[in-house]
């Protein structure tokens, strides 16, 4: 077992592996280059990002990015470059949009129904006292407790 | 019997899920569905501004050389297979008079020429993309592409795939009449 995760631990950080090497003149920029890289989407692919995919595509577009930091453009000239041509198919974090309203605030929205859900519930269970017996239940209930012992 | 009123209540998590599961399967089996599809970011834009050799004769070709009319931009290359089934319909298409420009998407210009030699040469021009910076400020992300670009060089339309005379006739055709009234 512990065998098998291992094999699959190696695997996994193999498929993130990309093939070239780029130099570059500051950490800051290969921090840059590698957060871009994951959160790019390549438009080839169904589901990968520019780091994960060996298609032609992306490994284009990986040479865009590294073209575009070392001309000194930030993050979001890049991603709005990219966006541009490929819209926001190549963003694997869409912007809040009109479409995109439900995906965003799709949890936030379920989660206030589920605390509701739990408010309500819990407040019912503690207005609604779980005995409400007659006097003449009580008693009987009292005669019963007294005749157990 | 007052701690059970709204026991339909419980029934609502599970209408939820039968709902959702309604909705996902209605788009998944709908027959427009496809994952595949890139939404088109350059339709409505502007032709990119390039500056690349012609493929023959090395003549330097720009966005001003080739726009002024309407016309399809077609994005091939000899390395695409899915390019030599849809030749045989450009080379139709160009016959009927449709002006096509032809963009030689990351391949070796020699083979190219060859390839027009070989099976018809339905262009007007071809532009040598061997780097794919044309293919890049277009949005291509694959062969064969062809866009629709009307007389003022304004893209009106992208088709991803082989053009065939169906998809031609029920559609594209309509599309390309378009252009002229632009």
């Amino acid at each position: 077992m512990r065998f098998l995760f291992l094999c699959l631990v190696c695997v996994a950080s193999f498929s993130y592996a990309v093939i070239e090497t780029y130099e570059f003149n500051a950490p800051e920029e290969k921090a840059t280059y590698d957060t871009l890289i994951e959160e790019l989407r390549c438009p080839k692919c169904q589901n990968q990002n520019l780091a994960g995919s060996n298609s032609p595509i992306a490994k284009d577009l990986r040479a865009k990015v590294y073209t575009l930091i070392q001309e000194g453009k930030d993050k979001d000239d890049i991603v709005d470059y990219l966006v541009a041509r490929y819209g926001n198919f190549v963003r694997y974090e869409p912007p809040v949009t009109f479409s995109t309203l439900l995906l965003w605030g799709g949890p936030i929205l379920l989660l206030l129904i589920g605390l509701l859900v739990i408010f309500f519930m819990q407040r019912q269970s503690t207005t609604t006292p779980s005995s409400t017996l007659t006097k003449t239940e009580q008693e009987a209930l009292d005669a019963l407790l007294k005749g157990a012992d | 019997m007052a701690q059970t009123p709204k026991r339909w209540l419980l029934l609502l998590p599970a209408c939820f899920f039968a709902l959702l599961a309604g909705v996902f399967f209605n788009v998944l089996t709908t027959e427009e569905y496809d994952p595949h599809h890139v939404p088109s970011a350059t339709v409505g834009g502007t032709f990119p501004e390039f500056s690349l050799p012609a493929l023959g004769d090395g003549q330097l070709l720009t966005r001003d050389t080739i726009i002024g009319k309407p016309l399809l931009v077609n994005v091939w290359a000899t390395w695409c297979i899915s390019c030599r089934v849809e030749h045989g319909f450009l080379n139709k298409l160009a016959a009927e008079g449709v002006p096509i420009v032809g963009v030689n998407y990351k391949d070796d210009p020699t083979a190219a020429s060859k390839w027009l030699e070989d099976l018809g040469d339905p262009y007007t021009q071809v532009i040598v993309d061997q780097d794919g910076t044309l293919g890049l400020d277009l949005g291509v992300y694959g062969a064969p592409e062809t866009y629709f670009v009307d007389g003022k060089g304004v893209i009106q339309h992208k088709f991803t795939g082989v053009l065939t005379v169906d998809l031609w006739d029920t559609e594209l055709k309509a599309i390309y009449a378009s252009l002229l009234g632009h």
